[in-house]
C-alpha cells in the first residue's frame, strides 16, 4: 500500500514539474496568447459589431449568441499551439532525454496536456470577461455553469487529444498545425455564428449532425437558461467519443515513434 | 558477469520493420553486440553514420527496447531494472534534447527537481553546474539564443546533474568549432578523472583515436574490432602507404602487380589508389617505385604514414571512414 500511494505521489510531482515547463512556455511566448486570446475577441468584436446586425438570431441578443462559438474557437486554436510544443519535443530530442530518467512516463504526455488544459481554462476566462464587457449576460445559475465549465473541459481534453494525436504524426512544426484549420471550418459550418436554418439544406445536414453544433447549443442554451432538449448529452458523448479514439490513436503512435 | 565491467551486453539486437511500397522489410541495425566497458574508462565506437552505434546506445539508455540480447549497466539487468539504470546513467543524444525555449538555468533546475531534489537543492545545484561548466555568463538567456559550444556545455550540464555514474554521449562535437570542440574534450576527460565512466560515439578518427582509452569499430552493426587505439594500430603491424594514380585502370593494374611481387600485409584498391601495408615502408618505397616504374604505370602521388585508426577501420571493413566525412 505505502508503495502504491508514493508511487502515485511521485506520479503526480512528475506530473506538475512537467506541466510547469509546458505552462512556462504557453504563458512566456507572446504569439501564443494574441493568437489564442486576442484573436478570438476580435472576430468576436467583427461579429457582434459588423456582421451581427444582418444575422437574425431572434429574440436572442447576437453576443449572446456568439459567446459559445467564441470560447469554443479560443479553445481550439489554444490546444492547436499544443500539437507544436508536442511535436518540437518529439523531433528535437526532448522526449528522448526524458525517457532516459528515472520518471513517470504519464508524465511526459500528461504535462502538456495538463498545460493545455490550464491554458484554456484561462484564455476562455478571459474570453468571457470580454464578452461582459461589450453586452454578454447570461440568466443561468451556478448548477448550470457548473454544467457549462463540464462541457467545455471535455471540449478542451477532446481538442487537445487531437492536437496530441496530430503533434506526434507530424514530421515537423508545420505539418502539426494543419489540422487546426479544418476545426476552425467545422466550426464555421456549425451554429457557432448563425443559426442553420439560415443554410442552404445540404450544408445544414452536415451542420446540424457534426458535433460542433450540438456542443454549441447546449453550451448557449445553458447560458440563455433555455429549455437545452438532448444536446448535452449528445454534446458529453461527442467529446466523450473524440477523447477516446484521439487518446487511443495517440497512445498507439506514441509506442510507435518511441519503440 | 564480470564486476570489473561497469556496462556488459550479450548478443544485443535490435530490428526494425521498415515499409516501402507496402511491403513491410525487417532492417537489422544492430545484429548480436557483445560490449564489456571497464569502470572509469572512455569507450567509443567508432563507425560511419548508419552503422548502428546511435541504436546501440539509445538500447543502453533505455530509449529503445532491444529485440533479443541482455543488458546489464551498473550491476542492473535492463530488462527488469530500467529505473535503476536511469539513475545511473546520463545520456545526450545528438539532437541535445535541450529546451530551447527555456534559460539554460530553467533547464538545469527542471532536470533536477524531475531527479526527485527538492526546489531549494536544485537551485543550488543548477547554480554549481552554471560555474562548473563555465556557462554563468549566458545562464539567464532562452537556450535558443545560444551558440553550438554553449548549447553543448548545457547539454553536458543535463546529463550530469543528477551525479551519475555513467554518461553516454552521442555524437558529443558533432558541428562544433575547434575551440569548443577542444573545450568539450578537456572537460570529458575531467569527468573521466573523477571516476565516470563515459562511452560515446563518434565518427571522427582523431575524436576516437586522443580521447578513448578504448575503441570498438563498428560497422553494419557488429563490431568489427575491438582495443585502445594504440593496439589496434599496432596489429595492423606495418606502415601505411598511399599511392596515388591518374586513372582507375592504372590502380588496379599496379595493385595486382604490387600484390604479386611485393611481400606486403595487404594491398587495397580503392578507386584512383592503392593502399599498401607494409613493414618498413620507407625502406620498401624505393623496390615498390622501381616495379610500377619499370611496369610503365605512373605513380602520381606518395605517402607513407604510420598507421591510423582509419587504416585499422579499412584493414577490418574494406572500406574508408574518411570517405563518409566528404
Amino acid at each position: 500500500m505505502m508503495k502504491i500511494l508514493s508511487g502515485l505521489e511521485n506520479k503526480i510531482s512528475d506530473a506538475v514539474v512537467m506541466s510547469g515547463r509546458c505552462m512556462r512556455h504557453s504563458f512566456r511566448s507572446i504569439d501564443t496568447l494574441i493568437t489564442v486570446a486576442i484573436m478570438p475577441i476580435m472576430m468576436m468584436v467583427m461579429f457582434v459589431y459588423i456582421f451581427g446586425g444582418a444575422i437574425n438570431t431572434g429574440a436572442v441578443k447576437y453576443v449572446d449568441y456568439i459567446v459559445p462559438g467564441i470560447i469554443l474557437m479560443c479553445i481550439m486554436s489554444g490546444a492547436a499551439y499544443e500539437a507544436l510544443r508536442i511535436n518540437n519535443d518529439l523531433t528535437k530530442g526532448i522526449f528522448d532525454r526524458f525517457r532516459t530518467m528515472p520518471i513517470a512516463k504519464s508524465s511526459i504526455l500528461g504535462g502538456h496536456i495538463l498545460t493545455s488544459v490550464v491554458f484554456n481554462a484561462v484564455s476562455s476566462l478571459i474570453i468571457m470577461l470580454f464578452a461582459l464587457l461589450i453586452g454578454f449576460r447570461s440568466d443561468a445559475d451556478i448548477l448550470k455553469w457548473l454544467l457549462i465549465i463540464g462541457i467545455l473541459l471535455l471540449f478542451t481534453l477532446a481538442m487537445t487529444w487531437i492536437s496530441a494525436f496530430f503533434g506526434l504524426l507530424a514530421h515537423s512544426a508545420e505539418g502539426a498545425g494543419v489540422f487546426s484549420y479544418i476545426l476552425l471550418f467545422m466550426l464555421f459550418i456549425s451554429s457557432a455564428f448563425t443559426p442553420t436554418q439560415s443554410m442552404n439544406s445540404a450544408v445544414r445536414a452536415f451542420a446540424d449532425n457534426q458535433p460542433m453544433t450540438p456542443i454549441i447549443e447546449a453550451v448557449r442554451s445553458l447560458m440563455l437558461n433555455e429549455p437545452v432538449g438532448h444536446n448535452v448529452l449528445t454534446a458529453i458523448l461527442w467529446c466523450v467519443g473524440i477523447i477516446i479514439v484521439a487518446f487511443a490513436a495517440s497512445m498507439q503512435i506514441y509506442k510507435h515513434k518511441t519503440a | 558477469m564480470n564486476d570489473q565491467f561497469i556496462i556488459e551486453t550479450k548478443d544485443l539486437r535490435k530490428n526494425f520493420i521498415s515499409k516501402s511500397k507496402g511491403k513491410k522489410k525487417i532492417v537489422e541495425a544492430v545484429k548480436g553486440i557483445n560490449l564489456a566497458v571497464k569502470k572509469g574508462e572512455i569507450y567509443g565506437f567508432l563507425g560511419p553514420n548508419g552503422a548502428g552505434k546511435s541504436t546501440t546506445q539509445k538500447m543502453l539508455s533505455t530509449i529503445l527496447s532491444p529485440t533479443s540480447g541482455e543488458v546489464r549497466i551498473n550491476g542492473y539487468d535492463l530488462a527488469k531494472q530500467p529505473q535503476q539504470i536511469r539513475q545511473s546513467i546520463g545520456y545526450v543524444s545528438q539532437a541535445g534534447g535541450t529546451d530551447s525555449m527555456s534559460t539554460g538555468m530553467e533547464n538545469l533546475i527542471l532536470q533536477s527537481l524531475l531527479y526527485g531534489l527538492d526546489k531549494e537543492t536544485a537551485q543550488k545545484r543548477a547554480l554549481q553546474f552554471t560555474d562548473r561548466f563555465q556557462m554563468s555568463s549566458f545562464a539567464d538567456r532562452l537556450a535558443v539564443s545560444y551558440s553550438g559550444g554553449q548549447r553543448r556545455r548545457l547539454d553536458l550540464a543535463l546529463g550530469m546533474i543528477h551525479h551519475p555514474s555513467i554518461l553516454l554521449l552521442d555524437e558529443p562535437t558533432v558541428g562544433l568549432d575547434p575551440q569548443s570542440r577542444a573545450y568539450l574534450w578537456d572537460e570529458i576527460r575531467n569527468l573521466k578523472e573523477e571516476g565516470i565512466t563515459i562511452l560515446l560515439t563518434t565518427h571522427y578518427l582523431d575524436e576516437a583515436d586522443k580521447l578513448c582509452d578504448t575503441v570498438a569499430i563498428i560497422d553494419y552493426g557488429e563490431i568489427a574490432a575491438e582495443g585502445t587505439p594504440a593496439k589496434l594500430k599496432d596489429d595492423i603491424g606495418a606502415d601505411s602507404v598511399l599511392l596515388g594514380f591518374g586513372d582507375i585502370n592504372t590502380s588496379k593494374k599496379s595493385g595486382e602487380i604490387l600484390s604479386k611481387e611485393i611481400e606486403a600485409q595487404g594491398v587495397k584498391v580503392e578507386d584512383k589508389n592503392v593502399h599498401l601495408y607494409i613493414r618498413n615502408g620507407e625502406r620498401e618505397l624505393p623496390n615498390i617505385l622501381r616495379l610500377l616504374d619499370s611496369n610503365n604505370l605512373i605513380v602520381e602521388s606518395i605517402s607513407l604514414s604510420k598507421p591510423s585508426l582509419d587504416d585499422v577501420f579499412l584493414k577490418h571493413t574494406g572500406r574508408s571512414l574518411r570517405e563518409d566525412d566528404k
